[in-house]
């Protein structure tokens, strides 16, 4: 019993530690945000991604895309002639690690967030944000959730303060399904889908879902897991099928191996996929690629200026739609922010987030590089996909769909 | 019936990989007691080795197929001179523990070091499908089952018929008294490893001719699941890896094959839970009597 | 024990150790309630308290019954969705929203026993079977059972037909109600509980079982009862850390349980010493405090922790605190005896 309690002290004590130093902390972080106050000459903005970590190439492409515009922001005079600061955490792809990165960076003092970038962080991170009302904008998280309260019944209401420069699942597996149907004839469809993954499976129930309504037949659909390398099991089902298109609506990686398997057991029909496929061009055959199509959010070439002012500031090209859809949301946030500061409301006050949300949703017609954006009653952006074509084993811009 | 025999030969071939992953297994535990969960990313080791060796040297790809099996197999030795070696008298329990430790160092600093994304590695070996009777065989399938049969071959004729293969399995049987006959103890665990080992490199390549992509944690589940095989097998013994390979291999394809993947892993692990309440032994291991 | 030596009397002993406690937890949750300590900072303790709760009970199962289970995050899984669900259903999050956690606390009382007893549950039906097995077999099946667990917290909606776990896309917003003077209270419950365990009957039994087993039951120790209440002591205090997580973050997702997950527990554990509750309460806020420093390091953190896992076992192989545990009054005697030497005529007394 004594000892127990000398154990539960140590535990205090340890806490308390870590509590002493966290005071001291605190308190310098609170004296910066009375810094941050109208008369002070930056204006912070959060910025979370997972730069490290299983998906960190979607981390540091959107994060990079986000700091060029902000860099070319502070280059031109910044806003009212304040200085972007942007304070950057990593968290690692893991909600919790988020949730931290979040408070800390509220912490400190910033006006608005740019974040996280999957959706499982982005969702962490909007629970916290709508809270504290802060406005926030994510460029590539899909689920619908980022937005909704409750998922599965948008009558609950959205999270106001909570917006996002990408379109959502649903919304790519119906175009996909449109476009099978108008631009190519198709009569059936098959679909192979990661199990378990909320983008995967939100793509394939729209498709499928869209499918039922223009008259196509979906012959099956084949589920894998997470991890998984060998999908010659259900290929070899969907090669008996022998349906006039395949959707696959999950990452390039994965569907590099889909296409070659595919082909290696037969699979004749032409693939289609989602946002996830910029970049596959890197990991299956041109021959084995021919013909199939993909939306993105961005058709890589179609606006060479940023691509090369990109390659030119980190050494390397842009891989897809991350960079510019960082790039896009930085801009819809900081034209927000501006607006605010423009009403001369002091920074990080109720009010001055309200302004910066109000012109979120006010959003209308600004020119990104990813489409014209204005946002609808559930804070999406409207705006039109790139259609993406493989030919010859390059990943070709096709149309505006 | 093509599309059974279709998705046999797709078990058959992811199959003879987890077998060459068991096997070393099965021989490491066989002669020291230990689960080496560092085993599994060996193979992810041996497959940056040939992407090294084939995208930023351009060797040829026999070159970077020898280059990565001969990595594998040192690299299983230096990890067992290193971590092992010095904790053989330690509780077995600190031994697991270290193997954990091994692995996650592994993972972990092959993701420091080049990326989480994955690495694409050429083709290596490119032929024409085969197809008979209706039966559309992939050429990757067909060398895959092949060169683990001749593999496993050469295993068994290198434990039965050398010396350090009657050392292996006389220190397996008893240490001490191995060690009391004259064996070199260190020496014969040694060869273990780098037998082991060098099975998983040549798992390693043939897995990158079927899934030519390399990610620091693709041995993680890979090793986990050829685990499973060596305990179904029977742990510590050769053909029972094999056997148990094979076997996960076609549940595998099967499951997959009637619509329920998503339950592919929970039906490895079950039967892994059903073999180790019924026969903790295994299909064709030796029972152990526990000494007081 | 030497005549020289005064002992504190128990009621002092239990009554410092009260003060000092309370002192401690309270000060604590009046700093951050007055702002001192900001939400990020309050936010780490949070997840310091879920963590020490997990390693402290997976010591149980580690330390002191002496067995390698690594499926521990299949039970916080388990406690995590059934607290997660629990609590949804209940009115806390109206409660929550409008701050009122005083109304909430029986929901939430309710709600981490309930996640407890769930979790306690899976550890009994998982306990029977693999507590027959020994060793690396018992450590192998336990991660089967937790790699299951995860795949079922995936798949159950789609096979049940109505939304329970919602699978992949995540249990969510669940009430936040994990405020700091909810987790010190828990952690210093969980203390009590398994400490108050361990020292009794049943705790030695449980520590002969680690010893020798075979020993043990020659000596009339019913091994596998106590096996098995042991593990399920272990699952119980997992299930609330699980609770206690689903209502820090508010959201759930089955991958956050996988094998990783159980290998972090065991990481602190081992660090810490296997069967020392000092060591595991140290490693693990240390383990969750540090990264947070060293932020600008993250890349490295995972490397560093395997590094130190292997060089911990290879020459400090019991970790490192081994299994010392911390006494504040025999510390205290310690300093009194020496500051005032006693009379060898008196025991215990005052000096004159």
């Amino acid at each position: 019993m004594k000892k127990f309690l000398a154990l539960s002290m140590a535990a205090a004590m340890t806490l308390s530690l870590a509590a002493c130093s966290g005071g001291t902390s605190g308190s310098t972080s609170g004296s910066s945000t009375g810094s941050t106050g109208s008369d002070s000459n930056t204006i912070k903005i959060g910025l979370i991604a997972n730069t490290t970590g299983g998906n960190a190439q979607y981390g540091i492409a959107v994060k990079n895309g986000a700091m060029l515009y902000v860099d070319s922001l502070n280059e031109a005079g910044g806003i009212n002639g304040k200085q972007i600061e942007v304070i950057a955490y990593d968290d690692k792809g893991d909600p919790t690690e988020a949730a931290n990165a979040y408070n800390r960076m509220a912490d400190e003092g910033v006006t608005a967030v740019i974040g996280a970038v999957l959706t499982g962080t982005t969702v962490a991170v909007a629970d916290l944000a709508y809270n504290d009302n802060m406005p926030m904008i994510t460029a590539s998280a899909t689920a619908p959730s980022v937005t909704l309260l409750e998922p599965e019944d948008p009558s609950q209401g959205i999270r106001e303060n909570v917006f996002r420069a990408c379109f959502i699942d649903t919304f790519q597996g119906e175009k996909m399904a449109h476009y099978a149907a108008d631009r190519m004839g198709a009569q059936t469809a098959a679909v192979i889908f990661k199990t378990g993954d909320d983008y995967s499976e939100g793509l394939k129930n729209a498709f499928v879902e869209t499918c039922a309504e223009l008259g196509i037949t979906v012959t099956s659909e084949q589920g894998y897991a997470a991890g998984d390398v060998d999908f010659k099991a259900q290929l070899t089902t969907i090669a008996n099928e022998n349906p006039d298109v395949v959707f696959c609506p999950n990452y390039y990686e994965d569907d590099g191996m889909i296409v070659t398997q595919a082909r290696q057991v037969g699979v004749k029909s032409t693939f289609l996929g989602g946002d996830g496929w910029p970049g596959v061009a890197g990991y299956a055959s041109a021959e084995d690629l021919e013909g199939a199509a993909y939306c993105s959010g961005y058709g890589l070439g179609t606006n060479t200026e940023f691509e090369a002012s990109y390659e030119e500031k980190y050494g390397e090209p842009i891989t897809g739609m991350f960079e510019p859809l960082g790039y896009d949301a930085a801009l819809l946030i900081l034209d927000a922010v501006a607006s605010a500061e423009g009403q001369g409301l002091e920074a990080g006050s109720a009010d001055y987030k309200q302004a910066v949300i109000d012109a979120m949703k006010a959003t209308n017609g600004t020119e990104g590089l990813t489409g014209t954006f204005s946002f609808d009653e559930y804070n999406n952006p409207i705006k039109s996909v790139s259609m993406i074509k493989l030919e010859g084993g390059v990943e070709k811009f096709s149309e505006q769909y | 019936m093509s599309i059974v025999i279709n998705q046999l030969v797709n078990g058959l071939q992811s199959g003879s990989i987890y077998a060459l992953v068991a096997l070393g297994y099965s021989m490491v535990y066989g002669i020291i007691l230990l689960l080496n969960f560092a085993h599994g990313d060996i193979i992810m080791v041996g497959a940056y080795a040939a992407w090294m060796c084939m995208v930023n040297f351009q060797c040829h790809p026999i070159v970077s197929m020898i280059i990565a099996i001969v990595t594998s197999m040192v690299l299983g030795v230096v990890i067992e001179k290193v971590a092992y070696t010095p904790l053989r008298s330690a509780p077995r329990l600190s031994l697991l523990i270290t193997a954990i430790g091994i692995s996650f160092l592994l993972e972990n600093g092959f993701q420091l070091i080049f990326g989480a994304g994955a690495k694409t590695v050429p083709s290596m070996i490119t032929g024409s499908d085969i197809v008979l009777g209706g039966v559309h065989l992939s050429f990757p399938a067909v060398v895959t089952i092949v060169v683990s049969l001749i593999a496993m071959g050469v295993l068994t004729f290198l434990v039965q018929k050398t010396r350090l293969g009657k050392a292996m399995r006389a220190v397996s049987e008893d240490m001490g008294a191995a060690q009391l006959m004259g064996i070199s103890l260190n020496k014969t665990i040694s060869f273990t490893f780098a037998m082991g080992s060098a099975l998983a490199g040549i798992a390693s390549v043939l897995y990158l001719c079927s899934y030519p992509q390399a990610t620091p944690t693709m041995g993680s589940m890979l090793g986990l699941k050829a685990f499973v095989a060596a305990v179904l097998g029977g742990i510590g013994s050769i053909p029972g890896a094999m056997i148990g390979g094979f076997l996960i291999g076609i549940v595998e394809a099967l499951v997959s094959a009637v619509g329920l993947t998503v339950w592919r892993d929970g039906v490895v692990f079950a039967i892994l839970i059903v073999v180790l309440l019924v026969k903790p032994t295994g299909i064709l291991g030796k029972p152990v009597q526990e000494k007081v | 024990m030497n005549t020289n030596y005064r002992q504190i009397p128990m009621p002092v002993r239990y009554g410092i150790n009260t003060v000092l406690l309370l002192v401690l937890c309270g000060g604590l949750v009046a700093l951050s309630a007055a702002g001192v300590l900001s939400n990020y900072y309050t936010s780490v303790l949070v997840l310091a308290g879920i963590n020490i709760i997990l390693t402290v009970s997976l010591n149980v199962a580690t330390g002191y019954l002496g067995q390698l289970p690594l499926g521990h995050a299949g039970f916080m899984a388990v406690g995590a969705y059934a607290g997660g669900i629990f609590m949804k259903a209940t009115p806390l999050a109206d409660l929550v929203r409008k701050g009122n956690l005083v109304e909430g606390i029986p929901y939430i009382v309710v709600a981490l026993i309930l996640s407890g007893v769930v979790a306690a549950i899976f550890g009994i039906i998982i306990g029977v079977p693999a507590l027959r097995l020994k060793g690396d077999y018992l450590a192998i099946i336990t991660l089967g059972f937790g790699e299951i667990i995860r795949v079922v917290l995936t798949n159950i909606d789609s096979v049940l037909g109505f939304e329970l776990t919602y699978g992949a896309s995540g249990l969510k917003r669940i009430p936040m109600i994990s405020t700091l003077a909810v987790i010190l209270v828990c952690v210093v419950l969980t203390c009590l509980v398994i400490h108050m365990i361990m020292k009794s009957r049943h705790g030695r039994a449980i520590l002969s079982i680690r010893e020798n087993e075979i020993a043990a039951e020659s000596c009339g120790i019913n091994t596998t009862y106590y096996k098995v209440m042991a593990f399920t002591l272990s699952a119980f205090f997992a299930g609330i850390a699980g609770c206690l997580y689903a209502g820090y973050l508010g959201s759930l997702y089955p991958n956050t349980f996988g094998f990783m997950k159980s290998i972090e527990i065991l990481v602190m554990v081992v660090l810490g010493g296997m069967g020392s509750m000092l060591g595991s309460i140290l490693s693990a806020t240390i383990l969750t405090i540090l990264p947070q420093a060293l932020q600008e390091f993250s890349d490295y953190r995972m490397v560093v922790y395997s590094l130190v896992l292997i060089l911990v076992m290879i020459f400090r192989p019991k970790g490192l605190m081994g299994t010392y545990d911390f006494s504040m009054s025999r510390l205290l005697e310690t300093i009194w005896n020496k500051l005032s030497p006693a009379d060898t005529n008196r025991k215990g007394g005052q000096p004159s």
